[in-house]
């Protein structure tokens, strides 16, 4: 039979999708259903006063639930439950959920919404990492600080005296929108008796589960969470929905009757989480050969009002920050800081674009001040086979960074070009340049993550002589159900199409983690695979089949297995592979089980009369560990480069206040299709031993990539060294207005 | 208040099947179709006419539905994604978003479908510059518009 693994099959959901049938949460509608909307905070710290309902509004038909109402704990349960469903004493954010309303005319909703009035004693506000980490106000704990970590490799403090070279760099990126298509929704049904259940838009079924039973109080089996088909997530709808379907389900609970909560698309964008800002500061010691002796980072994120997931988002972007280069003394000091801005949180990538984003501009700065190109510096560093990263995990895959860049550089033309661009752009106001970055990204958990995690996943078979994988990990555009269904056939050697995936329902599936952190196909498809080999070898062991079999004699002996002894389930738990051991305490050891490798390149015009920035080409090479579903696999790889795209040159989130003051799409600008360039994918397969057949994971290697290439590309058209993302014409105008001046000082 | 707005009767053809409506004359053109006649494959992505998530054919010419109060399309004929597909048989844009990966998430893959077979009855044979005109006023968050692009070549090209 051909390999169902390597090959691009239509995708499971495909049909319903290009056919409008796929239902999302907003085309769900259950009998009697209200709909919800949310009161928020008008201001973005204070003390909560009285609430009062006016207008000529009938207040007496409405739901309202305030976080008196709530019948268990007042925390979205996740890492460090400091952030309330409803805020009870005090605002510590814009648009922070206070009071919820519920009614069955969506119009008198939104009229009503418009009539309740909240007086907040406005605080001192906390807007800017600096004020935070001076504690001009101490807004949360004793420090403002959700958590902090130190790298240490070597002895850094050592370097500086015998460097040849010591280079200096400060880099900053601004707060990005996920922007998903589908905004988020939540549909709940609650009642003493049966038990909170929620429908919705949703990456992690069981964190919305857990959030439920403890804002209920309720035990496991009385909380079921179902996911619908969730119109695009990136991180995004990671831990915020837990919030919305907490509101949804006291509304229900309250109300007595079903209550569907959608948001429109500006409270999508002012009170959901985005990409965390950040500012990192590198010192940098290199020898005289050019080799990189001490790397010193200091890196800052800003987690906004509340922990969230700052803690995780943090470590990996500090485990990110040297990047893929060898260097025996490092020091990397990171922080996550409170502010009162809406909480940032995961988006695709969760910390390391911003760090990588540093290192990657950085490493062309310290190449120049070392007159060496940046390609020759980046050569004499790349890590390599049995060399050890900053948390001193040694590696012990083919790496071959230089391969993928020469690869890179060969597809894109890189040295014709850079020769070529040059040249021309003494005479145009078109400048023309040509840039790259070299990077990798760890797939799963970091850390002890995944053994913390302890996945779980079921595969089992039906009457009907079908396979079925039994999984918490939802689709969202990415390919989970096609994926997953290829590596059972492939493990069972069945046709792809004998396979499905189970809905995530919480009743139903087993926690299989979250859908993040690049984890599905290599940490869950691990699991699928085991468990998929441990059906066959049920059959086998009961004597109803041959170790050698075919599809039909693979299902004929499930039908035996099913009428004779019941349920056939095959259920396989994550074990951590040998030789992969984190210290939590040190901080140390193997980050992640493997990395994806890649090198993208960048080629742009800036026009020097509008200063905008235009990307005209731009090749991605990476090595991801064997290809499951080459198209879906390139898919994921070119729009993650789109979003990229938008994070280096378009996507600013303006803030006033505390608050997103663009929370449009129409001044929110995200990439069209007018915009993008030909995104070239090419992918190198080095199978990874304990991925499933050989995959790594690969969704958020994408974003890791484009603004360091595209703004490096920019400094070579122009020579503007800007450190900060995103590079507006704005921001590049002043840029190069101000180095105009220092060179041709006006009369 | 609401309740003292007038509803009026209207009638319009909706993919090939006349539907008699009581609506609210400045009831959107989306909400009509999602709500009063469940019509749910035309989605809402922004609400102010930017992403075109919402995109229906009106009289053959592709509208965002969210802009369009439902007395303004009075006696038309309207095309949804329900609409694009006959019976069993997908359009060629339908085969070719699944073959091609042009879908990833769903929820622009309507609208985009809907501007793709817009395009082709335009210009049957797109130069790429049509084709990012065609579609660029359908955002798309996930696919970085590579693959929906192939599919619309494909299905030029009858790669099917």
């Amino acid at each position: 039979m051909k390999d169902v693994v390597g090959d691009s099959v239509p995708r499971k959901e495909g049909r319903d999708k290009v056919t409008g049938q796929a239902i999302f949460v907003d085309d769900f509608v259950l009998p009697g259903m209200m709909y919800g909307v949310t009161i928020r905070s008008p201001v973005a710290r204070g003390r909560l006063g009285k609430i009062s309902f006016g207008g000529d509004i009938p207040w007496e038909q409405f739901t309202v639930v305030k976080a008196a109402d709530i019948p268990g704990e007042n925390y979205v349960a996740l890492i460090f439950n400091d952030q309330p469903f409803l805020a009870d004493k005090v605002v510590n954010h814009a648009e922070e959920p206070i009071l919820l309303l519920a009614h069955p005319d969506k119009y008198l909703l939104e009229e009503a919404r418009r009539h309740v009035r909240i007086d907040v004693e406005p605080l001192a506000p906390l807007f800017s990492l600096e004020d935070s980490l001076h504690r001009k106000e101490i807004i949360w704990g004793k420090d403002n600080i959700f958590k902090s970590y130190r790298l240490e490799k070597g002895n850094i403090d050592d370097v500086w005296q015998r460097a040849a070279a010591i280079v200096e760099g400060e880099y900053t990126t601004g707060a990005q929108e996920q922007l998903y298509i589908e905004p988020n929704g939540m549909i709940a049904l609650a009642g003493k008796e049966e038990g909170v259940t929620v429908w919705g838009s949703m990456q992690c079924p069981y964190y919305v589960h857990r959030a439920l039973m403890t804002l209920f109080g309720l035990p496991e089996d009385k909380v079921r969470v179902i996911q619908l088909e969730t119109g695009g997530g990136f991180g995004g709808k990671e831990e915020y929905p837990s919030m919305i379907a907490g509101h949804a389900a006291l509304l229900a609970w309250k109300s007595g009757k079903p209550v569907k909560i959608i948001y429109d698309r500006a409270e999508d964008m002012v009170a959901t989480t985005k990409r965390h800002p950040s500012v990192t500061r590198h010192r940098t010691a290199i020898d005289k050969e050019g080799r990189l002796l001490g790397m010193e980072v200091d890196f800052t994120i800003d987690g906004g009002a509340y922990a969230t997931l700052s803690s995780v988002v943090l470590s990996r972007g500090t485990i990110h920050a040297t990047g893929p280069y060898f260097c025996p003394n490092v020091r990397v000091s990171s922080r996550a800081v409170a502010t009162n801005f809406p909480p940032h949180g995961a988006f695709r990538g969760f910390g390391a674009p911003q760090s990588i984003f540093a290192l990657e501009r950085h490493m062309d700065k310290v190449a120049r001040a070392v007159n060496l190109s940046s390609e020759e510096f980046r050569r004499r560093n790349f890590i390599g086979e049995g060399e050890t990263t900053a948390t001193c995990q040694t590696i012990k895959e083919k790496v071959d960074l230089n391969h993928l860049m020469e690869r890179a550089f060969e597809l894109s033309g890189y040295y014709d070009k850079r020769k070529a661009f040059a040249d021309r752009n003494k005479e145009s106001q078109l400048k023309k340049g040509i840039g790259f970055s070299v990077f990798m990204h760890g797939a799963g958990f970091t850390g002890s993550g995944e053994r913390y995690l302890k996945s779980v996943v079921a595969v089992e078979a039906t009457e009907d002589g079908r396979v079925r994988v039994l999984t918490s990990s939802i689709e969202m555009g990415q390919g989970t159900k096609t994926v997953l269904s290829q590596i059972a056939a492939q493990a069972l050697g069945l046709p792809y199409e004998s396979v499905d995936v189970a809905g995530a329902d919480t009743a139903a599936v087993p926690n299989s983690g979250p859908t993040v952190a690049s984890r599905t196909c290599m940490v869950v498809g691990k699991l699928v695979e085991s468990a998929a080999i441990g059906l066959t070898q049920t059959l086998v062991g009961c004597g109803l089949l041959k170790s050698e079999y075919t599809p039909a004699e693979f299902q004929q002996a499930c039908r035996t297995y099913l009428e004779k002894f019941g349920p056939l389930k095959s259920v396989s738990q994550y074990q951590p592979p040998p030789e992969i051991y984190w210290n939590d305490d040190s901080f140390s050891g193997d980050a992640y089980g493997t990395y994806a490798w890649a090198v993208y390149v960048a080629e742009v015009t800036v026009d020097m009369v509008t200063f905008q920035t235009r990307v005209d080409d731009f090749v991605a090479v990476q090595e991801v560990g064997k290809v499951i579903h080459p198209t879906l696999a390139m898919g994921q790889i070119e729009g993650g480069v789109a979003q990229g795209i938008g994070y280096a040159l378009y996507e600013d989130v303006v803030w006033r206040e505390g608050r997103m003051a663009n929370s449009q799409m129409t001044n929110y600008i995200m990439p069209t299709a007018a915009d993008v360039p030909p995104i070239r994918v090419y992918f190198e397969e080095v199978p990874y031993r304990y991925g499933p057949f050989g995959a790594k994971g690969l969704g958020e290697l994408p974003i890791d990539g484009p603004a360091p290439a595209i703004v490096n590309a920019i400094e070579s058209a122009t020579g503007a060294s800007i450190n900060h993302v995103p590079l507006t014409p704005e921001i590049l105008m002043k840029a190069l207005e101000e180095s105009r001046e220092k060179t041709e000082p006006r009369a | 208040m609401l309740d003292s707005v007038q509803t009026i009767t209207m009638k319009r053809k909706i993919n090939g099947r006349v539907e008699e409506l009581q609506v609210y004359p400045m009831a959107r053109l989306l909400d009509v179709l999602r709500e009063k006649l469940g019509l749910t494959g035309t989605k809402e992505g922004c609400g102010e006419g930017e992403c075109g998530a919402c995109a229906v054919m009106v009289n053959g010419e592709l509208v965002n539905s969210c802009l369009i109060p439902i007395a303004q399309v009075g006696g038309s004929e309207i095309t949804t994604i329900e609409g694009v597909a006959t019976d069993d048989q997908l359009h060629a844009v339908q085969e070719a978003f699944i073959k091609f990966g042009g879908a990833q998430c769903g929820a622009c893959t309507p609208g985009m479908v809907l501007a793709a077979v817009d395009l082709l009855q335009r210009v049957p044979n797109p130069s790429e510059e049509q084709i990012r005109a065609g579609l660029a006023g359908n955002l798309c968050r996930c696919t970085g518009y590579m693959k929906i692009f192939e599919a619309v070549v494909q299905t030029c090209n009858g790669k099917l």
